[in-house]
């Protein structure tokens, strides 16, 4: 490959067009709590990777919902199961059950 | 009741949910009032509506029930007010059928009008075929065909069409879009359950009872996408789908769909029906062109004219339980004047 000094980085944005929904609707199926997520941000601030890793579960819901997994994968890769950020989620997810569906179904 | 209550007239105006309301309350204190409606129907914009949020409530009964009993309330559809006179007591008002009246009081009920979503040029209302508003997909549950609905299986609904939006010199919420557009979504999902279906808004304002419970149904029952971001543009391909463009703003991303129905969350405006009273009245209006009640906490039925008086939507966005309280409020401020005037 030509190296021309720069490159275009593959675009970021979201394309519904191209999700293929069958695993997000795997994941609905066992763990249907995940639908109730209203986007708070409470796990996320209250995770005591935050500052640290990149976890950030409110986003890894809505990035598998919106068919970027790997952005999503990428972050729960910093998580470490503590379950801290299932006591304060204010609509009552298992956050913590729920991560360990997503690495099972998204492995 | 006090039977002398009976020699005095009130003249309402708008034979909507505001008005039909208040007027079976005035009526039950024992006023002889007149009821006057321009359209042929009474009901307003609740007759055109099918299910109400949050329950599902069939908007048929409720008007049903509203209109089940006017007592001897005088109402006129297909009538309008063609002069008003401000007298040294009262009012004279002449009406399109030749009736003349005294009115002791007068009561506007003239509600709103829905905005015009052809304005929002670039969500295309009115040019791509697709694109339908809310009240369009009322008419659709309600059984009258609306062509752009053809077996959709990606719809998106577009909340604040026409509000919060300086633009359009409407800068206030409508109140009752978000709470529209999430029924209607779980409504359109029952009808066609393989579509997916995303609510594009920029908050979620589920203030009353029970819209939260019908915002988690709506999530966890249908699976409703939220995506929070305001629609941008829609341009139409060559078979007649909508590319539709938002950002994510949770993600932070662009966001591309494309999609077969686009429902338009047009909001509440002025009623501009009622421009020929205000000027005759010199009444006095916001700057969004609804009309100015005396004080929006403890006199929000009175404006500023003696003997004048607002219930509902005609003072900006209202819910119908908003404006049946108001309609009763109304009445009692109507009844204490008069008390106090006689
Ligand atoms: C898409 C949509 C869906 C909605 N769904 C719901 C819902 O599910 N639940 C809910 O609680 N609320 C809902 N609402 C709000 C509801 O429609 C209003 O609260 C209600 O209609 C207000 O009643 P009103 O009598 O003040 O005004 P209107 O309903 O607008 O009635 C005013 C009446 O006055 C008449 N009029 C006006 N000017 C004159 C004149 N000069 N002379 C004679 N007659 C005149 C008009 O013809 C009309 O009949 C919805 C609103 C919208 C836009
Ligand atoms: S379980 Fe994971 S995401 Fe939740 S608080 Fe602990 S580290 Fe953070
Ligand atoms: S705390 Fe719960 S509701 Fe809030 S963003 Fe996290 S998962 Fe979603
Ligand atoms: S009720 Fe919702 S959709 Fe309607 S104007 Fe307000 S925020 Fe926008």
């Amino acid at each position: 490959m030509i190296d021309f000094g720069y490159g275009i980085s593959p675009s970021s944005a979201i394309n519904l067009e191209r999700f293929d929904r069958a695993r997000f609707d795997r994941l609905c199926a066992e763990e249907p709590d995940v639908l109730k997520c209203m986007a708070c941000g409470s796990c996320a601030a209250s995770c005591p990777t935050a500052g640290h890793g990149n976890m950030n579960l409110r986003k890894v819901i809505l990035l598998l919902g919106r068919g970027c997994d790997s952005d999503a994968l990428a972050m729960t890769r910093s998580c470490m199961l503590c379950g801290k950020c299932l006591l304060v989620c204010p609509r009552g997810i298992n956050t913590r059950h729920l991560i360990l569906s997503i690495n099972k179904i998204y492995k | 009741m006090e039977p002398k209550n009976q020699q005095k007239n009130i003249v309402v105006i708008g034979g909507g949910p505001a008005g039909i309301e208040a007027s079976r309350t005035l009526d039950s204190l024992g006023y002889t009032v007149f009821l006057i409606e321009k359209e042929d129907r009474l009901g307003g914009h609740l007759a055109r509506w099918d299910r109400l949020f949050p329950y599902g409530t069939p908007a048929g009964d409720v008007l049903g029930q509203m209109t089940a009993s006017m007592g001897r309330v005088k109402w006129f559809t297909g009538t309008e007010v063609t002069q008003l006179n401000r007298l040294e007591r009262g009012y004279n008002i002449i009406l399109s059928n030749g009736m003349s009246v005294l009115a002791d009081a007068l009561l506007l009920t003239t509600g709103f009008s829905l905005f015009d979503a052809s304005r929002k040029e670039e969500y295309g209302y009115g040019i791509y075929d697709r694109v339908i508003t809310n009240a369009d997909l009322e008419d659709w549950f309600s059984g009258i065909p609306v062509p752009a609905i053809d077996s959709p299986r990606r719809i998106g609904f577009v909340h604040c069409v026409g509000s919060r939006d300086e633009k359009v010199g409407n800068r206030y919420c409508s109140k009752v879009c978000c709470a529209t557009a999430v029924k209607q979504a779980c409504e359109i999902k029952e009808k066609f359950p393989d579509a997916v279906v995303y609510c594009f808004y920029m908050d979620l304002r589920m203030f009353g009872r029970g819209y939260e419970d019908m915002y988690l149904e709506a999530q966890k029952k249908y699976g409703i996408i939220f995506v929070r971001g305001r629609v941008s543009e829609v341009s139409e391909d060559k078979d007649g789908h909508l590319f539709v463009k938002a950002e994510d703003t949770l993600a932070g991303k662009p966001l591309r769909v494309t999609l077969d129905l686009l429902v338009l969350m047009a909001g509440m405006t002025r009623n501009t029906a009622v421009a020929p009273i205000v000027r005759a009245l010199e009444l006095s209006t916001m700057e969004d062109g609804f009309l100015k009640p005396k004080d929006s906490m403890t006199q929000a039925q009175s404006s500023y004219a003696a003997g004048i008086f607002y219930a509902g939507a005609c003072t900006g966005p209202k819910t119908i339980p908003d404006t049946v309280a108001e309609a009763k409020a109304a009445a009692m401020s109507i009844n204490e004047y008069l008390r106090d005037n006689d």
